[in-house]
């Protein structure tokens, strides 16, 4: 039963970490790169470190959080580095594919 | 059954380096690059986890732990470089 | 809005509640010892690096916080099954655009965890906090504030900036009371 609920989590985890680097590759501008990364592998490795909690608390002796924090971590960080990335973008002035919508809501640098 | 899943989930996560490393070398703007290193990082991570359950040890934790914490430094710090440290700022 | 905690000797009560669980979690343990550790660490750290800091809101309502909490984790799950389908998805069916979010907040801590939870949930991704960060004076606040933020599928930009400010800045704005 237990390996049935890590088989799925960890299964899920990979499905999204793929869906993520998919999308860094597929995606036509920058900007929409960054969803990837940012939603879906952060979602992913919470997943998969799920899974390696439950996998750990079992096979090992008393219960195993620790990997809880590596998720904590992640889910802090990944919004941050999503916006250092997008604040040095838009001040290198990448082009953004034409059919975005709102382009002049961007403003210029100081 | 747990190990042929985590055979699986190997070889997602190899075919997502493989796309990363694609796009580092493609680019085609620098942030590009950082993003893909940032992507790298974080997948690295799910590999040494997973090597740690098809091992049936928790002493990767540390290591994974690690990478983390200077993975997203050194993003920041890059994108900070690229933000400030311009020749034409 | 207040920045003062109550007790001089616990500045910032949920940071050492955060350093002491932490600290347990990294060692795997509850044995007195680790606890005990815990908890000095959990008291001397903050009160060692508080005057770096600048100060900050303090959450009034942590019932209400801990609601919060729990909806943006349940709206990440959903909005990520539904970024990955788009992703899969056709491009060409994507019209992404930047979408220009006034604000109610004014400071910079309950603006950071608003960016945050925009950034983990719908589609779209912080960018930019207008008026630019450096154009102001030190200390400075403005009045109003805008938070840029680019989406990946935009379809209502109306609608978009309705939930953004019911449902992510409505409590944050009763959290800091601010």
């Amino acid at each position: 039963m237990i390996e049935w609920i890590i088989s799925i989590l960890l299964l899920i985890g990979g499905c999204f970490i793929l869906v993520g680097s998919i999308g860094l590759v597929k995606m036509p501008d920058f900007f929409m790169r960054l969803h990837g990364p940012t939603k879906a592998t952060t979602l992913g490795m919470a997943s998969l470190l799920t899974a390696a909690m439950v996998f750990f608390s079992t096979t090992q002796a008393g219960l195993s959080a620790k990997e809880i924090l590596i998720s904590l971590f992640l889910l802090l960080t990944a919004p941050i580095s999503a916006y250092m990335m997008i604040k040095s973008a838009i001040h290198h002035k990448l082009a953004s594919i034409e059919r975005t919508k709102g382009k002049d809501n961007i403003e210029d640098d100081v | 059954m747990l190990e042929t899943v985590i055979l699986i989930v190997f070889a997602m996560i190899g075919v997502s380096l493989l796309l990363n490393i694609w796009r580092l070398l493609v680019g085609p703007s620098i942030p590009d690059r950082i993003l893909a290193l940032d992507t790298m990082y974080i997948n690295s991570i799910a590999l040494i986890i997973l090597y740690g359950m098809s091992l049936g040890t928790a002493l990767y934790f540390e290591a994974a732990l690690l990478i983390a914490m200077l993975g997203f430094v050194s993003t920041v710090a890059v994108c900070k470089y690229l933000l400030r440290g311009d020749i034409i700022e | 809005m207040r920045l003062e905690a109550k007790f001089k000797w616990l500045p910032t009560p949920y940071m050492s509640l955060l350093l002491f669980i932490v600290w347990l979690l990294l060692n795997n343990s509850v044995s007195t010892g680790h606890i005990l550790l815990a908890a000095v660490l959990a008291i001397v750290i903050p009160l060692a690096t508080n005057p770096f800091k600048v100060k900050q809101p303090l959450i009034l309502k942590p019932g209400l916080a801990f609601r919060h909490l729990m909806l943006v984790l349940y709206d990440i799950i959903t909005a990520n099954i539904q970024v990955a389908i788009l992703i899969l998805g056709p491009n060409k069916k994507l019209t992404p655009g930047f979408v220009k979010v006034p604000l109610d907040l004014t400071h910079n801590m309950p603006i950071t965890i608003l960016a945050s939870t925009v950034s983990l949930t719908p589609g779209t991704v912080s960018a930019e906090v207008y008026p630019w960060q450096e154009s102001l004076e030190e200390g400075e606040i403005p009045e109003q504030r805008f938070l840029l933020i680019h989406v990946l599928n935009l379809t209502d930009e109306e609608a978009l900036i309705k939930t953004i400010k019911q449902r992510y800045e409505a409590p944050l704005k009763e959290i800091f009371q601010c």
